[in-house]
Formats: C-alpha cells, sequence, structure tokens
C-alpha cells in the first residue's frame, strides 16, 4: 500500500509549504494572497479618506479659467468645464464614499446580527416573524426603495443616506445568520452550556456568536459594497445633496455637463476606476473570508494547480480530506484523488505513509485522457 | 401543494407590505412638500391635482390616515396610481403602462441571457479549475464591482461617441412610429444593443464566481465519483450529475438577486435615456413628480415579485426535497 502512497510525488513539495503555513498561522487571514491584496487597496483608499481633504492641491470648488483641460502637470487628472480640479474632488470625496460605507455597514450588520440571531435562537412563532421581516425586505428592490425614500428626504446628506441604506439592506446578513445560528443551537456545546444553568445572554455572546465572527465579518463587507455602490448611484441620479463632494457626484456633474459628448474622459474614468478598485478589495477580503471558512475552496483550488504542474487535469473528486494524525490546525492539506479509469489499481489510503506525518495522500488521479503528457 | 400555496401567500404579503409601505413613506417624512411643490408648480396644477397631492399625503384634514389608506387601497385595486405632474394631466397608470414593455423587454432579456452566458462560463471554470481558466476570476471579479451606470457611460463614450456605431439614448428611431414593423422592431434592436450589452457584462461576473464556487464543491461529492468512475462520458458527468445540482442556489440566488438586478438596470436605464421605468423614474425624481416616482416604485416592486415568484416554482420543480419540506 505504501509503496503506491505517493505515485506522482506531491509529498515531495508539501511538507515545505507545511511549514511557512504553521509559522504565520497566527496571522490567519493575511496568509491569504486575495485577502492580503484587497486589505491592502482598502487601506490605500482609508488613508485616501482621512488625508484626503488635506493632501489635495486645489480646492475642489473653486471655478477658474482652465476650462476642460486634460489631464497635466498642474491638473493631475485635468479639469471641469467650470476649470474646477478633478483630481482634487476626487481626493475629498473619497471621505464621503468610505464614510457611509462603513456606517451603513456597521449599522446594517448590526441589525442583521440582531435579527438574524434572535430569530435562529427563538425559533417558534418568534422566528417565523423575524423570518418573515427579512425576507420582505429581501425581495423588495433596495435601490428604488432607497431611490424614493432619498427622493422624498430635502438634501439627504451622507449620514442620512447611510442610515437608509442600513434601513433597507441587512436582510441579506440575517437571512445567513439564521441558518448558522439554527444549526449552532443544535450542536453539544451549546446543549451543554445549557445544561449547566448558563444564562441565554451569556450562551449567545460566548458560545454562539464567536463562532459567527467570520459571517458577520463577511456580511459587513457585503454591505460596504452594496453601500458604496448605492451611494455612489444615488449620487449620480442627482438624488442626493450634490454640495457634498463624492464619487457619484464627480459623475453627475461629469454627465450633466455632457462630459461624454465633449469627449473628457478623464473626468468620468477615474472615479469610475476608483469605485471598482475599492469594491474589488472588499470582494477580495470576503473570498479570502470564504476560503477561510470553507477550506475546500481554497484547497481545492490550490491542490488542482499542484496536480496541474504534474501534467494532471484536475477535474472531479479533490476533496481535501482532513485526517487528524495529531494535527492541531484545520487544515486539510491534501487532495483526495480518484481512480477512475484503473479501478484496480489501489486506491491507497495511507494515512501516515507520507514524509509529513499527519497529511495523508490517497490514491491518485488518473483518467488517461486526463493525465496530459 | 401546500408549499406553493404557501410561497404564494407570502408574495401576497409581501405585496400588501410594499404597497403599505409606499403608502407611509411620504407621510412619516418631515416637512410640507405638497406646499413647496404648490409653489414651484404655480398656476400648473389645477384644483385636482392638488387635492390628489393633498391625499396622497395624507394632509387632507377631513380624513383620519386610515380613511386615506383604504382610498389608496381601493384607487389601486381599480389601477388608479394618480396623476403624473410632468405629464399632465396623463394618469400615472397610462406612463408606465407605456414604459413597461420596454423595460421587460430590455431588463428581462438581458438579465436571463446573463444568468444562463454566466452560469455555463462557471460551469465550466469550476471544472477546469487549476488551468488558466482562474485568471479569468480576478477580471469577473473586478466587473462585479463595477457600477452598472459607469460601464454604460464608458460603453456610450467608446460606442457612441468616438466610434458612433450605435446610438447613446433612446429606444427606437425619432423618424418612425412605435407599431409592429420590421423599420420599428428593427431601430428598437439596434437601441437596445448597447445598454442590453452593458446590462449582461456587469451581472455575469456575479453568477460565473457563484457558480464556479458551487461546481469546486459539487464536484468532490461522491456521486459524481461514482458517475465518472462509471465511465460516463465527461460532457455527461460535468452537466448531468455536477452542474444539475450546483444550479440550484443559483436558482434561488437568482430569484433573490432579481430585486438587486432590476434596481441597478433602472440606472443603465437613465444613463441610456431607454424609454422604461428607469427612465421614467429617473424624470419624475428630476421634477419631483412624487405620483410618478411612487408609481414606478410600485411598478417595479411587484413586477420583481412575480418574477421571483416564477423563478421559486421553478426551483421547486427542479429540487422535490423544498416541496416536501415545505
Amino acid at each position: 500500500m505504501s509503496v503506491q502512497a505517493d505515485p506522482i510525488g506531491l509529498s515531495e513539495v508539501e511538507p515545505e509549504k507545511k511549514q511557512r503555513s504553521r509559522g504565520t498561522r497566527s496571522l490567519g487571514i493575511l496568509r491569504n494572497r486575495k485577502a492580503l491584496i484587497g486589505l491592502i487597496m482598502l487601506a490605500f483608499f482609508l488613508v485616501l479618506a482621512v488625508i484626503g481633504p488635506w493632501i489635495a492641491p486645489h480646492d475642489p470648488n473653486a471655478v477658474t479659467q482652465d476650462s476642460l483641460q486634460p489631464p497635466s502637470a498642474d491638473h493631475w487628472l485635468g479639469t471641469t468645464n467650470t476649470g474646477q480640479d478633478i483630481f482634487s474632488q476626487l481626493l475629498v470625496g473619497t471621505r464621503g464614499v468610505m464614510l457611509v460605507g462603513l456606517l451603513a455597514g456597521v449599522l446594517a450588520t448590526m441589525i442583521s446580527v440582531i435579527v438574524g440571531v434572535t430569530a435562529g435562537f427563538l425559533g417558534g412563532i418568534g422566528d417565523e416573524l423575524l423570518s418573515l421581516l427579512s425576507n420582505v425586505f429581501l425581495i423588495i428592490p433596495a435601490l428604488p426603495l432607497i431611490i424614493i425614500v432619498a427622493a422624498l428626504v430635502p438634501s439627504a446628506g451622507g449620514v442620512t443616506i447611510a442610515l437608509i441604506i442600513a434601513l433597507t439592506g441587512w436582510a441579506w446578513g440575517s437571512r445567513v445568520l439564521r441558518a448558522q445560528t439554527l444549526s449552532l443551537r443544535k450542536r453539544d456545546f451549546v446543549e451543554a452550556a445549557r445544561a449547566n444553568g448558563e444564562p441565554m445572554w451569556r450562551i449567545i455572546f460566548f458560545e454562539i456568536m464567536p463562532n459567527l465572527t467570520a459571517i458577520i465579518a463577511s456580511g459587513f463587507i457585503g454591505t460596504a459594497i452594496f453601500a458604496i455602490l448605492s451611494e455612489v448611484t444615488l449620487a449620480f441620479i442627482g438624488v442626493t445633496s450634490i454640495s457634498e463632494w463624492n464619487w457619484g457626484t464627480i459623475l453627475f456633474w461629469a454627465q450633466s455637463s455632457q462630459a461624454l459628448v465633449l469627449g473628457a474622459w478623464w473626468w468620468f474614468v477615474p472615479a469610475g476606476l476608483c469605485i471598482a478598485a475599492v469594491g474589488t478589495s472588499l470582494t477580495l477580503i470576503n473570498f479570502g473570508i470564504d476560503e477561510f471558512v470553507n477550506p475546500r475552496l481554497r484547497n481545492t483550488a490550490a491542490s488542482a494547480s499542484l496536480l496541474r504542474k504534474k501534467g494532471i487535469r484536475a477535474r472531479i473528486g479533490f476533496t481535501p480530506v482532513y485526517r487528524g494524525g495529531g494535527s492541531q490546525h484545520p487544515e486539510p492539506s491534501r487532495a483526495r484523488g480518484t481512480d477512475v479509469e484503473s479501478g484496480d489499481q489501489a486506491r491507497t489510503d495511507a494515512a501516515g505513509s507520507g514524509p509529513s506525518s499527519d497529511t495523508a495522500h490517497s490514491g491518485r488521479t488518473t483518467n488517461t485522457e486526463e493525465v496530459t503528457a | 401543494m401546500t408549499y406553493f400555496l404557501r410561497r404564494l401567500g407570502f408574495y401576497l404579503f409581501t405585496a400588501w407590505a410594499a404597497i403599505t409601505l409606499n403608502f407611509f413613506i411620504p407621510r412619516m417624512l418631515p416637512g410640507d412638500p405638497v406646499q413647496s411643490l404648490i409653489n414651484k408648480f404655480q398656476g400648473r396644477l389645477n384644483t385636482d391635482a392638488v387635492e390628489s397631492l393633498y391625499v396622497l399625503f395624507g394632509l387632507d384634514e377631513n380624513r383620519t390616515v386610515w380613511q386615506d389608506y383604504v382610498a389608496y387601497l381601493n384607487n389601486l385595486f381599480h389601477g388608479d396610481l394618480g396623476i403624473s405632474f410632468t405629464y399632465f394631466p396623463t394618469p400615472v397608470s397610462q406612463i408606465l403602462g407605456q414604459s413597461l414593455p420596454w423595460t421587460i423587454a430590455l431588463v428581462g432579456l438581458s438579465t436571463v441571457i446573463g444568468f444562463v452566458l454566466g452560469t455555463l462560463a462557471g460551469v465550466g471554470l469550476g471544472w477546469r479549475r487549476g488551468t488558466w481558466a482562474d485568471n479569468l476570476l480576478p477580471i469577473a471579479n473586478f466587473f462585479s464591482a463595477i457600477p452598472y451606470f459607469w460601464l454604460g457611460i464608458i460603453a456610450i463614450a467608446v460606442f457612441a461617441v468616438a466610434w458612433p456605431m450605435f446610438p447613446a439614448a433612446g429606444g427606437y428611431d425619432p423618424g418612425t412610429l412605435p407599431g409592429w414593423n420590421m423599420e420599428f422592431i428593427g431601430g428598437a434592436i439596434y437601441h437596445g444593443i448597447l445598454p442590453a450589452l452593458t446590462i449582461i457584462i456587469s451581472s455575469i461576473s456575479g453568477w460565473i464566481l457563484g457558480m464556479r464556487n458551487m461546481m469546486v464543491t459539487v464536484s468532490s461529492e461522491d456521486y459524481v465519483t461514482v458517475a465518472q468512475a462509471k465511465g460516463l462520458p465527461e460532457r455527461k458527468v460535468m452537466f448531468g450529475y455536477a452542474a444539475r445540482n450546483a444550479v440550484l442556489p443559483s436558482i434561488s440566488g437568482f430569484a433573490l438577486s432579481l430585486g438587486f438586478i432590476v434596481g441597478g438596470t433602472l440606472v443603465a436605464e437613465m444613463v441610456f435615456s431607454y424609454p422604461g421605468i428607469g427612465y421614467m423614474l429617473f424624470q419624475a425624481i428630476g421634477s419631483k413628480d412624487y405620483p410618478l416616482m411612487q408609481g414606478a416604485f410600485l411598478v417595479v416592486t411587484i413586477s420583481v415579485l412575480v418574477a421571483s415568484m416564477l423563478a421559486d416554482f421553478v426551483y421547486a420543480f427542479l429540487d422535490p426535497r423544498t416541496r416536501v419540506e415545505g
């Protein structure tokens, strides 16, 4: 059995990789390349949000003679038709965007945690009612609702918009949290805590909530993306106060001043790219969290590309198998192959046969047509 | 059967909630919008319109909120959404009735196309993970973070201004009259291409990513391994076993995200001045035409509910477990 244990030499690569991952384990999510890139991008924009108004070279509102100038040394991103400096507008506008995203994200996450965890924990009629509420909010189209409310509130500013977005955008998170709480509620450790007579608030905050952290974080980031996109969209439509600078306001003025027809690409391209960059950074962080929570996503991709280097095309059956063997960390590090073509060949189960004892490679992935030379 | 009845009940309840929300929102907000509106439309509003404004905002002193509410529901049942200010004295229902087909054709078609293409691409990417195909993911990722309307702006700048291949605005040739003739339909399709493409491009990535992740999860299930072990053709394993099960969350996700999609694509209509509900909503906001605004919201919501209900039933049809759990 051990003869066939590692026919494609996977474990030659693994031990070294393992060592590294063990060393940085305390950093958790930072080990994930996607999440790291996302965090760096996000940090960049957060810094801009703080210092943006100070480092802006011009007053974003100042009207000058240089109308519709393309990017130059003096105006890095050119000027508007009234000679305002677009780079300064972009810098000053960062704060509004990040603030609304953050505020709406925090508020909506709080609502979704309260509703979702309560619903999942209570069960019965309370659960039914709260679920009904979140399902209703989930299905009513959020953006038109936000547009209506924002249009009715005279000169709605950033905080108002964040409130409106939070009140309409919590439902998705609460639905996910409820499902997870429902499943946690039945677990042994919660039952044990209940049997010990721990008070309900203690069970919720110390037994259940820590297990929801990743989902809550993921929900927060999802809501922040939604909030940023909604805010920018509202500003672009012209529903919100147009005197406050944010990236949507820049696009609003670009659109209403015929920047498209005038071919002033420097007016509307940078703001859109900034929005997309912030959105991408948040999505990357969310991916990192997803892969952190669901090792299948991480390891199937990783082991698939590893196999590919060996000339094997990964299609099916790469469940990362978690074999205890004294390992403390839940990092399923090995792919289980399926021996499709030759069922008679040993489908090895060779725990302990590889060089690193806690990783067991079993079988090989072969299918003659998949083993491309 | 009880499952379908329960879902139907839920959608009816949601419709009622949306209508009620629509009724109460203007009443809960501060200020006296009516007076400012009357000032704004000085001389252009006749007494009927002023009256309907007061009813709309519940400022009719002689009636309680409850009576207003009943009257409002009663009007709705008769298809009466009030009278538009901008297109005075055209009823809101008539304006929206004219723009709804445009929205359904554009948003409906491009949403379905985006969903189908994205799901298929996700199947392929999930099946071929670890190859060059993985490099497409960051691109899809970037596109899903772009707001719809910005993609529309770029599309106009490139394909309507820089290289004038497509019209920048409108839904049909101004020279033709709406009707079932080749000239008009051809023009309508020609005007629809650019907005439809932007909607498809920006919605497709979400479906790709979701489907890809589900494929990765599903393709390591035992039944897929068994199917492969039986020596079934790869295509059959991929679609008949893996994709068939991986698609279920996508379909229920489709039902739930319809609201987001439609909300986003309304903005695409605003960018392209496409004569659908979204553009009407845009104009209503610009001219503070509250009856039209609220009517548009209601029509959009009801359409989303209906579409979502259909997706729900398709889901129940594909996955018998939901019916049993009911």
